[in-house]
Protein backbone atom coordinates (compact mmCIF):
# COMPACT_ATOMS: atom_id res chain seq x y z
CA UNK A 1 0.00 0.00 0.00
CA UNK A 2 1.93 2.95 -1.34
CA UNK A 3 -0.58 5.55 -0.30
CA UNK A 4 -0.82 4.63 3.35
CA UNK A 5 2.98 4.48 3.65
CA UNK A 6 3.25 7.92 2.24
CA UNK A 7 0.46 9.18 4.46
CA UNK A 8 2.73 8.93 7.48
CA UNK A 9 5.02 11.47 5.86
CA UNK A 10 2.19 13.92 5.25
CA UNK A 11 3.10 17.58 5.11
CA UNK A 12 0.69 19.76 7.09
CA UNK A 13 -1.94 21.38 4.85
CA UNK A 14 -1.02 24.93 5.69
CA UNK A 15 2.56 24.67 4.53
CA UNK A 16 1.51 23.34 1.17
CA UNK A 17 -0.98 26.10 0.52
CA UNK A 18 1.47 28.81 1.59
CA UNK A 19 4.01 27.41 -0.83
CA UNK A 20 1.48 27.40 -3.67
CA UNK A 21 0.21 30.86 -2.83
CA UNK A 22 3.60 32.49 -3.16
CA UNK A 23 4.16 31.44 -6.74
CA UNK A 24 2.09 33.25 -9.34
CA UNK A 25 1.56 30.61 -11.96
CA UNK A 26 0.64 31.60 -15.51
CA UNK A 27 -1.66 28.55 -15.69
CA UNK A 28 -3.64 30.01 -12.78
CA UNK A 29 -4.15 33.27 -14.65
CA UNK A 30 -5.23 31.38 -17.75
CA UNK A 31 -7.67 29.37 -15.65
CA UNK A 32 -9.18 32.58 -14.27
CA UNK A 33 -9.59 33.95 -17.79
CA UNK A 34 -11.40 30.78 -18.89
CA UNK A 35 -13.59 30.81 -15.76
CA UNK A 36 -14.50 34.48 -16.21
CA UNK A 37 -15.44 33.79 -19.83
CA UNK A 38 -17.56 30.83 -18.63
CA UNK A 39 -19.23 32.99 -15.98
CA UNK A 40 -19.99 35.54 -18.68
CA UNK A 41 -21.66 32.83 -20.80
CA UNK A 42 -23.80 31.87 -17.80
CA UNK A 43 -25.10 35.40 -17.15
CA UNK A 44 -25.00 36.77 -20.72
CA UNK A 45 -28.51 35.53 -21.59
CA UNK A 46 -29.89 37.40 -18.56
CA UNK A 47 -27.93 40.56 -19.35
CA UNK A 48 -29.05 40.36 -22.99
CA UNK A 49 -32.68 39.99 -21.84
CA UNK A 50 -32.49 43.01 -19.55
CA UNK A 51 -30.67 45.04 -22.18
CA UNK A 52 -33.27 44.12 -24.83
CA UNK A 53 -36.08 45.07 -22.49
CA UNK A 54 -34.71 48.62 -22.43
CA UNK A 55 -34.62 48.97 -26.21
CA UNK A 56 -37.31 50.08 -28.62
CA UNK A 57 -38.22 47.87 -31.57
CA UNK A 58 -35.93 49.74 -33.99
CA UNK A 59 -32.85 48.88 -31.88
CA UNK A 60 -33.77 45.31 -31.17
CA UNK A 61 -33.01 43.96 -34.64
CA UNK A 62 -29.83 45.97 -35.23
CA UNK A 63 -26.96 44.16 -36.97
CA UNK A 64 -24.38 44.01 -35.43
CA UNK A 65 -26.28 43.83 -32.10
CA UNK A 66 -25.68 46.58 -29.55
CA UNK A 67 -25.27 45.43 -25.95
CA UNK A 68 -26.16 48.78 -24.45
CA UNK A 69 -29.48 50.33 -25.43
CA UNK A 70 -29.21 53.86 -26.82
CA UNK A 71 -31.47 55.60 -26.08
CA UNK A 72 -32.70 53.72 -23.02
CA UNK A 73 -36.46 53.32 -22.99
CA UNK A 74 -38.47 52.14 -20.01
CA UNK A 75 -41.76 52.14 -21.88
CA UNK A 76 -41.77 48.34 -22.36
CA UNK A 77 -42.33 47.80 -18.65
CA UNK A 78 -45.57 49.76 -18.20
CA UNK A 79 -46.67 48.38 -21.58
CA UNK A 80 -46.18 44.75 -20.61
CA UNK A 81 -47.74 45.36 -17.18
CA UNK A 82 -50.89 46.75 -18.78
CA UNK A 83 -50.98 44.14 -21.57
CA UNK A 84 -51.18 41.30 -19.04
CA UNK A 85 -52.13 41.03 -15.34
CA UNK A 86 -48.54 40.54 -14.15
CA UNK A 87 -49.29 42.20 -10.80
CA UNK A 88 -52.06 39.69 -10.16
CA UNK A 89 -49.80 36.81 -11.25
CA UNK A 90 -47.13 37.99 -8.81
CA UNK A 91 -49.67 38.03 -6.01
CA UNK A 92 -50.93 34.54 -6.98
CA UNK A 93 -47.43 33.09 -7.20
CA UNK A 94 -46.41 34.63 -3.89
CA UNK A 95 -49.35 33.43 -1.90
CA UNK A 96 -49.46 29.97 -3.47
CA UNK A 97 -45.72 29.56 -2.86
CA UNK A 98 -45.99 30.99 0.68
CA UNK A 99 -48.76 28.61 1.67
CA UNK A 100 -47.04 25.57 0.16
CA UNK A 101 -43.74 26.39 1.86
CA UNK A 102 -45.49 26.87 5.20
CA UNK A 103 -47.46 23.61 4.85
CA UNK A 104 -44.37 21.75 3.66
CA UNK A 105 -42.22 22.88 6.57
CA UNK A 106 -44.93 22.10 9.12
CA UNK A 107 -46.19 18.74 7.85
CA UNK A 108 -42.82 17.37 6.66
CA UNK A 109 -41.15 18.19 9.97
CA UNK A 110 -44.02 16.53 11.85
CA UNK A 111 -43.74 13.36 9.78
CA UNK A 112 -39.94 13.48 9.97
CA UNK A 113 -40.14 13.74 13.77
CA UNK A 114 -42.46 10.74 13.93
CA UNK A 115 -40.14 8.65 11.76
CA UNK A 116 -36.99 9.73 13.55
CA UNK A 117 -38.00 9.65 17.21
CA UNK A 118 -41.30 7.86 17.82
CA UNK A 119 -41.50 4.10 17.72
CA UNK A 120 -44.92 3.29 16.33
CA UNK A 121 -46.53 0.33 14.62
CA UNK A 122 -45.69 0.10 10.91
CA UNK A 123 -43.25 3.00 10.89
CA UNK A 124 -40.60 1.12 8.91
CA UNK A 125 -42.98 -0.01 6.19
CA UNK A 126 -44.47 3.47 5.89
CA UNK A 127 -41.05 5.08 5.70
CA UNK A 128 -40.03 2.75 2.87
CA UNK A 129 -43.28 3.65 1.14
CA UNK A 130 -42.35 7.35 1.39
CA UNK A 131 -38.91 6.64 -0.04
CA UNK A 132 -40.36 4.55 -2.85
CA UNK A 133 -42.70 7.33 -3.99
CA UNK A 134 -39.71 9.59 -4.60
CA UNK A 135 -39.07 7.73 -7.82
CA UNK A 136 -42.57 8.13 -9.21
CA UNK A 137 -42.39 10.84 -11.87
CA UNK A 138 -45.16 13.37 -11.37
CA UNK A 139 -46.32 12.86 -14.94
CA UNK A 140 -47.39 9.33 -14.01
CA UNK A 141 -50.04 10.62 -11.63
CA UNK A 142 -51.07 13.53 -13.85
CA UNK A 143 -54.34 12.09 -15.19
CA UNK A 144 -55.74 10.62 -11.93
CA UNK A 145 -54.79 13.78 -10.02
CA UNK A 146 -56.75 15.81 -12.54
CA UNK A 147 -59.74 13.52 -12.02
CA UNK A 148 -59.43 13.80 -8.23
CA UNK A 149 -59.27 17.60 -8.46
CA UNK A 150 -62.31 17.51 -10.72
CA UNK A 151 -64.26 15.43 -8.15
CA UNK A 152 -63.25 17.86 -5.40
CA UNK A 153 -64.34 20.79 -7.57
CA UNK A 154 -60.86 22.30 -7.45
CA UNK A 155 -60.24 22.67 -11.20
CA UNK A 156 -59.31 26.27 -12.01
CA UNK A 157 -58.64 27.00 -8.35
CA UNK A 158 -55.34 27.39 -6.54
CA UNK A 159 -56.24 24.59 -4.14
CA UNK A 160 -55.39 22.07 -6.87
CA UNK A 161 -51.81 23.31 -6.71
CA UNK A 162 -51.50 24.12 -3.00
CA UNK A 163 -52.97 21.04 -1.32
CA UNK A 164 -51.06 18.21 -3.08
CA UNK A 165 -47.76 20.08 -2.99
CA UNK A 166 -48.25 21.21 0.60
CA UNK A 167 -49.38 17.90 2.05
CA UNK A 168 -47.08 15.57 0.18
CA UNK A 169 -43.33 15.97 -0.13
CA UNK A 170 -41.46 12.69 0.37
CA UNK A 171 -38.10 14.35 -0.23
CA UNK A 172 -38.77 16.83 2.56
CA UNK A 173 -39.78 14.07 4.98
CA UNK A 174 -36.61 12.15 4.16
CA UNK A 175 -34.31 15.19 4.37
CA UNK A 176 -35.66 16.43 7.70
CA UNK A 177 -35.72 12.93 9.19
CA UNK A 178 -31.98 12.68 8.56
CA UNK A 179 -31.45 15.91 10.51
CA UNK A 180 -33.73 14.97 13.40
CA UNK A 181 -32.01 11.60 13.76
CA UNK A 182 -28.80 13.52 14.39
CA UNK A 183 -30.25 15.12 17.53
CA UNK A 184 -29.05 13.23 20.64
CA UNK A 185 -31.74 11.28 22.51
CA UNK A 186 -30.52 12.72 25.83
CA UNK A 187 -32.10 16.07 25.03
CA UNK A 188 -35.43 14.38 24.52
CA UNK A 189 -35.08 12.24 27.63
CA UNK A 190 -34.38 15.31 29.71
CA UNK A 191 -37.55 16.89 28.35
CA UNK A 192 -39.55 13.73 29.14
CA UNK A 193 -38.29 13.81 32.74
CA UNK A 194 -39.55 17.39 32.92
CA UNK A 195 -42.96 16.02 31.97
CA UNK A 196 -43.05 17.12 28.32
CA UNK A 197 -45.23 15.19 25.86
CA UNK A 198 -44.18 14.56 22.21
CA UNK A 199 -46.04 17.66 21.01
CA UNK A 200 -44.06 19.78 23.45
CA UNK A 201 -40.76 18.07 22.51
CA UNK A 202 -41.44 18.56 18.80
CA UNK A 203 -42.25 22.23 19.24
CA UNK A 204 -39.74 23.31 21.89
CA UNK A 205 -36.79 20.94 21.37
CA UNK A 206 -36.76 19.59 17.81
CA UNK A 207 -37.98 22.53 15.73
CA UNK A 208 -35.52 25.09 17.15
CA UNK A 209 -32.63 22.68 16.66
CA UNK A 210 -33.34 21.95 12.99
CA UNK A 211 -33.93 25.57 11.99
CA UNK A 212 -31.07 25.62 9.42
CA UNK A 213 -32.39 22.47 7.77
CA UNK A 214 -35.90 23.96 7.73
CA UNK A 215 -34.55 27.10 6.09
CA UNK A 216 -32.72 25.13 3.39
CA UNK A 217 -35.73 22.91 2.73
CA UNK A 218 -38.04 25.93 2.71
CA UNK A 219 -35.96 27.60 0.00
CA UNK A 220 -36.00 24.43 -2.11
CA UNK A 221 -39.71 24.19 -1.75
CA UNK A 222 -39.99 27.89 -2.72
CA UNK A 223 -37.93 27.39 -5.90
CA UNK A 224 -39.87 24.28 -6.89
CA UNK A 225 -43.31 25.85 -6.51
CA UNK A 226 -42.44 29.31 -7.81
CA UNK A 227 -40.99 27.83 -10.99
CA UNK A 228 -43.62 25.11 -11.38
CA UNK A 229 -45.24 24.99 -14.81
CA UNK A 230 -46.99 21.66 -15.44
CA UNK A 231 -49.53 21.90 -12.59
CA UNK A 232 -50.65 25.49 -13.32
CA UNK A 233 -50.80 24.59 -17.01
CA UNK A 234 -53.11 21.65 -16.36
CA UNK A 235 -55.36 23.09 -13.65
CA UNK A 236 -55.70 26.82 -14.31
CA UNK A 237 -57.67 28.36 -17.14
CA UNK A 238 -58.69 31.87 -15.96
CA UNK A 239 -55.87 34.38 -16.70
CA UNK A 240 -56.54 36.23 -13.42
CA UNK A 241 -55.62 33.04 -11.55
CA UNK A 242 -52.39 32.39 -13.46
CA UNK A 243 -49.00 32.10 -11.79
CA UNK A 244 -46.02 34.03 -13.16
CA UNK A 245 -44.58 31.26 -15.41
CA UNK A 246 -48.01 30.40 -16.81
CA UNK A 247 -48.80 34.05 -17.52
CA UNK A 248 -45.42 34.52 -19.19
CA UNK A 249 -46.14 31.54 -21.42
CA UNK A 250 -49.51 33.05 -22.43
CA UNK A 251 -47.82 36.41 -22.94
CA UNK A 252 -45.37 34.72 -25.29
CA UNK A 253 -48.23 33.26 -27.29
CA UNK A 254 -49.85 36.67 -27.77
CA UNK A 255 -46.85 38.96 -28.19
CA UNK A 256 -44.12 36.78 -29.59
CA UNK A 257 -43.43 39.21 -32.42
CA UNK A 258 -42.96 42.18 -30.08
CA UNK A 259 -39.62 41.17 -28.66
CA UNK A 260 -38.93 44.28 -26.59
CA UNK A 261 -42.24 43.78 -24.81
CA UNK A 262 -41.47 40.06 -24.40
CA UNK A 263 -38.09 40.79 -22.85
CA UNK A 264 -39.66 43.23 -20.39
CA UNK A 265 -42.20 40.56 -19.42
CA UNK A 266 -39.45 37.96 -19.03
CA UNK A 267 -37.34 40.32 -16.90
CA UNK A 268 -40.36 40.93 -14.66
CA UNK A 269 -40.77 37.17 -14.26
CA UNK A 270 -37.15 36.41 -13.31
CA UNK A 271 -36.51 39.28 -10.86
CA UNK A 272 -38.05 37.78 -7.66
CA UNK A 273 -36.33 34.44 -7.99
CA UNK A 274 -32.93 36.03 -8.72
CA UNK A 275 -33.36 38.32 -5.70
CA UNK A 276 -34.19 35.35 -3.46
CA UNK A 277 -31.23 33.50 -4.92
CA UNK A 278 -28.76 36.30 -4.21
CA UNK A 279 -30.03 36.62 -0.62
CA UNK A 280 -30.12 32.88 0.12
CA UNK A 281 -27.46 31.50 -2.24
CA UNK A 282 -25.42 29.94 0.54
CA UNK A 283 -28.31 27.79 1.80
CA UNK A 284 -29.43 26.90 -1.73
CA UNK A 285 -25.99 25.77 -2.83
CA UNK A 286 -25.25 23.88 0.37
CA UNK A 287 -28.65 22.24 0.21
CA UNK A 288 -28.06 21.06 -3.37
CA UNK A 289 -24.62 19.77 -2.42
CA UNK A 290 -26.27 17.83 0.42
CA UNK A 291 -28.75 16.09 -1.90
CA UNK A 292 -25.79 14.84 -3.92
CA UNK A 293 -23.83 13.48 -1.00
CA UNK A 294 -26.70 11.33 0.24
CA UNK A 295 -26.12 9.25 -2.96
CA UNK B 1 -44.46 0.16 21.43
CA UNK B 2 -47.29 1.29 23.62
CA UNK B 3 -50.68 2.44 22.40
CA UNK B 4 -49.79 6.00 23.31
CA UNK B 5 -46.69 5.87 21.11
CA UNK B 6 -48.81 4.64 18.20
CA UNK B 7 -51.30 7.43 18.71
CA UNK B 8 -48.59 10.11 18.82
CA UNK B 9 -46.78 8.60 15.83
CA UNK B 10 -49.84 8.60 13.62
CA UNK B 11 -50.92 12.03 14.81
CA UNK B 12 -47.64 13.54 13.65
CA UNK B 13 -47.64 11.52 10.46
CA UNK B 14 -51.29 12.17 9.58
CA UNK B 15 -51.05 15.17 7.18
CA UNK B 16 -48.23 13.68 5.08
CA UNK B 17 -49.79 10.22 5.21
CA UNK B 18 -53.06 11.58 3.84
CA UNK B 19 -51.01 13.35 1.15
CA UNK B 20 -49.14 10.16 0.33
CA UNK B 21 -52.36 8.18 -0.08
CA UNK B 22 -54.48 10.80 -1.84
CA UNK B 23 -51.89 12.36 -4.14
CA UNK B 24 -49.42 9.58 -4.82
CA UNK B 25 -50.37 5.97 -4.04
CA UNK B 26 -54.03 6.03 -5.04
CA UNK B 27 -53.29 8.03 -8.23
CA UNK B 28 -50.52 5.57 -9.21
CA UNK B 29 -52.88 2.61 -8.80
CA UNK B 30 -55.53 4.59 -10.68
CA UNK B 31 -53.09 5.17 -13.57
CA UNK B 32 -52.32 1.47 -13.64
CA UNK B 33 -56.03 0.63 -13.78
CA UNK B 34 -56.74 3.26 -16.46
CA UNK B 35 -53.93 1.89 -18.61
CA UNK B 36 -56.09 -1.20 -19.19
CA UNK B 37 -59.14 0.81 -20.16
CA UNK B 38 -60.48 2.79 -23.04
CA UNK B 39 -61.79 6.12 -21.80
CA UNK B 40 -62.26 9.62 -23.20
CA UNK B 41 -62.48 11.22 -19.75
CA UNK B 42 -66.25 11.75 -19.83
CA UNK B 43 -68.19 8.67 -21.00
CA UNK B 44 -68.10 5.09 -19.81
CA UNK B 45 -64.85 3.23 -19.15
CA UNK B 46 -64.28 0.04 -21.07
CA UNK B 47 -61.83 -2.67 -20.01
CA UNK B 48 -59.64 -3.59 -22.97
CA UNK B 49 -56.77 -5.51 -21.35
CA UNK B 50 -53.35 -4.87 -22.80
CA UNK B 51 -54.68 -3.17 -25.92
CA UNK B 52 -53.35 0.29 -24.93
CA UNK B 53 -49.86 -1.09 -24.46
CA UNK B 54 -49.94 -3.03 -27.74
CA UNK B 55 -51.37 0.06 -29.39
CA UNK B 56 -48.48 2.14 -28.02
CA UNK B 57 -45.83 -0.16 -29.43
CA UNK B 58 -47.40 0.09 -32.89
CA UNK B 59 -48.01 3.85 -32.61
CA UNK B 60 -45.56 6.03 -34.61
CA UNK B 61 -45.99 8.99 -32.19
CA UNK B 62 -44.94 6.84 -29.26
CA UNK B 63 -41.73 5.77 -31.01
CA UNK B 64 -41.10 9.30 -32.21
CA UNK B 65 -41.39 10.53 -28.61
CA UNK B 66 -39.21 7.75 -27.26
CA UNK B 67 -36.50 8.23 -29.90
CA UNK B 68 -36.52 12.03 -29.44
CA UNK B 69 -36.21 11.68 -25.67
CA UNK B 70 -33.41 9.11 -25.94
CA UNK B 71 -31.61 11.32 -28.48
CA UNK B 72 -31.94 14.31 -26.16
CA UNK B 73 -30.59 12.27 -23.25
CA UNK B 74 -27.58 11.10 -25.29
CA UNK B 75 -26.86 14.69 -26.35
CA UNK B 76 -27.20 16.16 -22.86
CA UNK B 77 -25.53 13.62 -20.55
CA UNK B 78 -21.88 13.59 -21.77
CA UNK B 79 -21.64 17.37 -22.19
CA UNK B 80 -23.54 18.16 -19.04
CA UNK B 81 -21.39 15.83 -16.91
CA UNK B 82 -18.10 16.65 -18.66
CA UNK B 83 -18.44 20.42 -18.51
CA UNK B 84 -19.75 20.55 -14.94
CA UNK B 85 -16.95 18.23 -13.77
CA UNK B 86 -14.34 20.39 -15.53
CA UNK B 87 -15.72 23.58 -13.95
CA UNK B 88 -15.91 21.94 -10.51
CA UNK B 89 -12.28 20.81 -10.72
CA UNK B 90 -11.22 24.26 -11.89
CA UNK B 91 -13.08 25.89 -9.01
CA UNK B 92 -12.05 23.38 -6.35
CA UNK B 93 -8.79 24.97 -5.32
CA UNK B 94 -9.05 28.41 -6.79
CA UNK B 95 -9.35 31.82 -5.16
CA UNK B 96 -12.75 33.44 -5.60
CA UNK B 97 -14.62 30.15 -5.74
CA UNK B 98 -17.75 31.66 -4.15
CA UNK B 99 -17.73 34.50 -6.65
CA UNK B 100 -17.69 32.17 -9.66
CA UNK B 101 -20.21 29.82 -8.09
CA UNK B 102 -22.69 32.68 -7.76
CA UNK B 103 -22.78 33.13 -11.54
CA UNK B 104 -22.54 29.52 -12.67
CA UNK B 105 -25.48 28.56 -10.48
CA UNK B 106 -27.76 31.46 -11.44
CA UNK B 107 -29.64 29.76 -14.32
CA UNK B 108 -30.58 26.83 -12.06
CA UNK B 109 -32.99 28.93 -10.00
CA UNK B 110 -34.79 30.42 -13.00
CA UNK B 111 -38.09 28.98 -14.25
CA UNK B 112 -38.22 26.80 -17.35
CA UNK B 113 -40.62 29.23 -19.01
CA UNK B 114 -38.36 32.27 -18.54
CA UNK B 115 -35.39 30.24 -19.74
CA UNK B 116 -37.39 29.02 -22.72
CA UNK B 117 -38.44 32.53 -23.75
CA UNK B 118 -34.90 33.90 -23.36
CA UNK B 119 -33.45 31.11 -25.49
CA UNK B 120 -36.14 31.48 -28.18
CA UNK B 121 -34.75 34.97 -28.58
CA UNK B 122 -31.10 33.86 -28.53
CA UNK B 123 -31.65 30.95 -30.92
CA UNK B 124 -33.85 32.78 -33.40
CA UNK B 125 -32.45 31.84 -36.80
CA UNK B 126 -32.90 35.26 -38.41
CA UNK B 127 -31.88 37.78 -35.77
CA UNK B 128 -30.92 35.74 -32.68
CA UNK B 129 -27.74 36.78 -30.93
CA UNK B 130 -26.16 33.33 -31.33
CA UNK B 131 -26.24 33.43 -35.13
CA UNK B 132 -25.01 37.03 -35.09
CA UNK B 133 -22.05 36.01 -32.95
CA UNK B 134 -21.40 33.03 -35.24
CA UNK B 135 -21.58 35.32 -38.30
CA UNK B 136 -18.74 37.37 -36.80
CA UNK B 137 -16.46 34.36 -36.97
CA UNK B 138 -17.68 33.41 -40.43
CA UNK B 139 -20.15 30.66 -39.53
CA UNK B 140 -23.59 30.64 -41.09
CA UNK B 141 -25.73 29.48 -38.16
CA UNK B 142 -28.72 27.17 -38.74
CA UNK B 143 -32.39 27.90 -38.08
CA UNK B 144 -32.02 26.44 -34.61
CA UNK B 145 -35.64 26.04 -33.58
CA UNK B 146 -37.36 25.56 -36.93
CA UNK B 147 -35.00 23.07 -38.54
CA UNK B 148 -35.99 19.47 -37.76
CA UNK B 149 -32.30 18.49 -37.51
CA UNK B 150 -31.33 21.25 -35.10
CA UNK B 151 -34.28 21.54 -32.76
CA UNK B 152 -33.28 18.73 -30.36
CA UNK B 153 -29.62 19.85 -30.21
CA UNK B 154 -30.92 23.39 -29.49
CA UNK B 155 -33.01 22.20 -26.56
CA UNK B 156 -30.02 20.15 -25.41
CA UNK B 157 -27.71 23.22 -25.49
CA UNK B 158 -30.23 25.13 -23.38
CA UNK B 159 -30.55 22.25 -20.90
CA UNK B 160 -26.78 21.85 -20.56
CA UNK B 161 -26.45 25.57 -19.83
CA UNK B 162 -29.42 25.46 -17.44
CA UNK B 163 -28.26 22.47 -15.37
CA UNK B 164 -24.51 23.05 -15.38
CA UNK B 165 -24.44 24.87 -12.04
CA UNK B 166 -26.51 22.19 -10.34
CA UNK B 167 -24.18 19.31 -11.22
CA UNK B 168 -21.13 21.48 -10.63
CA UNK B 169 -22.15 22.14 -7.04
CA UNK B 170 -22.63 18.42 -6.35
CA UNK B 171 -19.25 17.65 -7.95
CA UNK B 172 -17.65 20.37 -5.82
CA UNK B 173 -19.08 18.77 -2.68
CA UNK B 174 -17.71 15.42 -3.84
CA UNK B 175 -14.28 16.88 -4.54
CA UNK B 176 -14.14 18.49 -1.13
CA UNK B 177 -14.81 15.12 0.44
CA UNK B 178 -11.54 13.74 -0.95
CA UNK B 179 -8.83 13.96 1.67
CA UNK B 180 -5.87 16.17 0.76
CA UNK B 181 -3.50 13.57 2.16
CA UNK B 182 -3.91 11.40 -0.97
CA UNK B 183 -2.60 14.21 -3.16
CA UNK B 184 0.21 15.00 -0.76
CA UNK B 185 1.24 11.36 -0.78
CA UNK B 186 1.10 11.29 -4.56
CA UNK B 187 3.19 14.48 -4.68
CA UNK B 188 5.85 12.78 -2.61
CA UNK B 189 5.72 9.76 -4.90
CA UNK B 190 6.30 12.11 -7.81
CA UNK B 191 2.94 11.70 -9.54
CA UNK B 192 2.12 14.53 -11.92
CA UNK B 193 -1.18 16.41 -12.03
CA UNK B 194 -2.67 14.20 -14.74
CA UNK B 195 -1.72 10.99 -12.91
CA UNK B 196 -3.22 12.40 -9.73
CA UNK B 197 -6.42 13.23 -11.55
CA UNK B 198 -6.56 9.84 -13.25
CA UNK B 199 -5.71 7.69 -10.21
CA UNK B 200 -7.04 9.70 -7.26
CA UNK B 201 -9.70 12.22 -8.29
CA UNK B 202 -11.63 10.14 -10.84
CA UNK B 203 -11.89 6.91 -8.80
CA UNK B 204 -12.73 8.66 -5.53
CA UNK B 205 -15.25 10.85 -7.30
CA UNK B 206 -16.92 7.95 -9.11
CA UNK B 207 -19.82 7.57 -6.65
CA UNK B 208 -20.68 11.25 -7.17
CA UNK B 209 -20.31 10.90 -10.94
CA UNK B 210 -22.57 7.88 -10.95
CA UNK B 211 -25.19 9.60 -8.80
CA UNK B 212 -25.20 12.64 -11.08
CA UNK B 213 -25.36 10.52 -14.23
CA UNK B 214 -28.35 8.48 -13.07
CA UNK B 215 -30.21 11.52 -11.75
CA UNK B 216 -29.51 13.33 -15.03
CA UNK B 217 -30.83 10.41 -17.08
CA UNK B 218 -33.97 10.26 -14.95
CA UNK B 219 -34.64 13.97 -15.34
CA UNK B 220 -33.79 13.85 -19.07
CA UNK B 221 -36.57 11.34 -19.54
CA UNK B 222 -38.98 13.86 -18.07
CA UNK B 223 -38.06 16.74 -20.39
CA UNK B 224 -41.18 18.68 -21.34
CA UNK B 225 -41.29 22.37 -20.38
CA UNK B 226 -38.61 23.59 -22.78
CA UNK B 227 -40.12 21.81 -25.78
CA UNK B 228 -43.63 22.92 -24.85
CA UNK B 229 -42.65 26.58 -24.44
CA UNK B 230 -40.19 26.99 -27.32
CA UNK B 231 -41.37 24.72 -30.13
CA UNK B 232 -44.70 23.13 -29.13
CA UNK B 233 -43.09 19.82 -30.02
CA UNK B 234 -42.37 20.90 -33.60
CA UNK B 235 -41.34 21.31 -36.31
CA UNK B 236 -42.94 18.11 -37.61
CA UNK B 237 -42.88 16.56 -34.11
CA UNK B 238 -39.08 16.64 -34.09
CA UNK B 239 -39.07 17.94 -30.48
CA UNK B 240 -42.04 15.85 -29.38
CA UNK B 241 -40.82 14.23 -26.14
CA UNK B 242 -42.10 11.35 -24.05
CA UNK B 243 -43.83 13.51 -21.44
CA UNK B 244 -45.23 15.64 -24.27
CA UNK B 245 -46.79 12.45 -25.60
CA UNK B 246 -48.31 11.63 -22.18
CA UNK B 247 -49.60 15.20 -21.86
CA UNK B 248 -51.02 15.38 -25.36
CA UNK B 249 -52.73 11.99 -25.21
CA UNK B 250 -54.56 13.03 -22.02
CA UNK B 251 -55.26 16.74 -22.36
CA UNK B 252 -55.42 17.29 -26.12
CA UNK B 253 -56.67 13.96 -27.53
CA UNK B 254 -58.59 12.89 -24.37
CA UNK B 255 -57.29 9.33 -24.60
CA UNK B 256 -56.88 8.73 -20.87
CA UNK B 257 -56.11 5.01 -21.22
CA UNK B 258 -53.41 5.60 -23.84
CA UNK B 259 -51.86 8.38 -21.76
CA UNK B 260 -51.87 6.16 -18.67
CA UNK B 261 -50.22 3.28 -20.54
CA UNK B 262 -47.48 5.64 -21.78
CA UNK B 263 -47.06 6.99 -18.23
CA UNK B 264 -46.65 3.45 -16.87
CA UNK B 265 -43.96 2.78 -19.48
CA UNK B 266 -42.13 5.96 -18.37
CA UNK B 267 -42.45 4.78 -14.78
CA UNK B 268 -40.86 1.43 -15.65
CA UNK B 269 -37.97 3.14 -17.47
CA UNK B 270 -37.31 5.39 -14.47
CA UNK B 271 -37.73 2.47 -12.08
CA UNK B 272 -34.99 0.56 -13.92
CA UNK B 273 -32.55 3.47 -13.65
CA UNK B 274 -33.41 3.99 -9.99
CA UNK B 275 -32.81 0.31 -9.23
CA UNK B 276 -29.46 0.43 -11.05
CA UNK B 277 -28.47 3.39 -8.90
CA UNK B 278 -29.63 1.62 -5.75
CA UNK B 279 -27.71 -1.57 -6.56
CA UNK B 280 -24.57 0.30 -7.51
CA UNK B 281 -24.66 2.53 -4.43
CA UNK B 282 -24.63 -0.61 -2.27
CA UNK B 283 -21.44 -1.58 -4.02
CA UNK B 284 -19.77 1.77 -3.21
CA UNK B 285 -20.59 1.49 0.45
CA UNK B 286 -18.82 -1.86 0.38
CA UNK B 287 -15.91 -0.33 -1.51
CA UNK B 288 -15.48 2.52 0.94
CA UNK B 289 -15.50 0.17 3.91
CA UNK B 290 -12.37 -1.64 2.71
Amino acid sequence: MKISDAQTKTIPNQQVSIKLGKKIKPTRILLHIVLIFGAFLMVAPFLWTISSSLKDMSQIFLVPPKWLPDPVTFQNYPNSLTAMPFGKAYFNSFYITGLVVFLNILTCSMAAYAFAKIRFYGSNVLFILFLATMMIPKQVTMVPLYLIMDKLGWIDTHLAIIVPAGLFNAFGVFLLRQFIRGIPNELEEAAVLDGANPLRIYWSVILPLIRPALAAFGIFSFMGIWNGFLEPLIYLSTPEKFTVPLLLNTFKGLYFTDWSLMMAGTTISIIPVIVVYIIAQKQIIEGIALTGSKG
Amino acid sequence: MGKRQNLWGYTFLAPQLIGLLAFSLIPVLFTLALSFMKWDGFGAKEFIGLANYIDQFTEPDFWKALVNTAYYTILVIPFSIGISLAVAIALNKIKGKDFYRLFYFMPVVTSSVSIGVIWMWILNGDFGILNQVLANIGIDGPMWLTDTKWVMPSIAILSIWWGLGHNMVIFLAGLQGISRSYYEAADIDGANKWQQFRHITLPLLSPTTFFITIMAIISSFQVFDQAFVMTSGGPAKSSYTFVYHIYEAAFVDFKMGVSSAAAMILFVIILIFTLIQFKMSQRWVHYEDQ
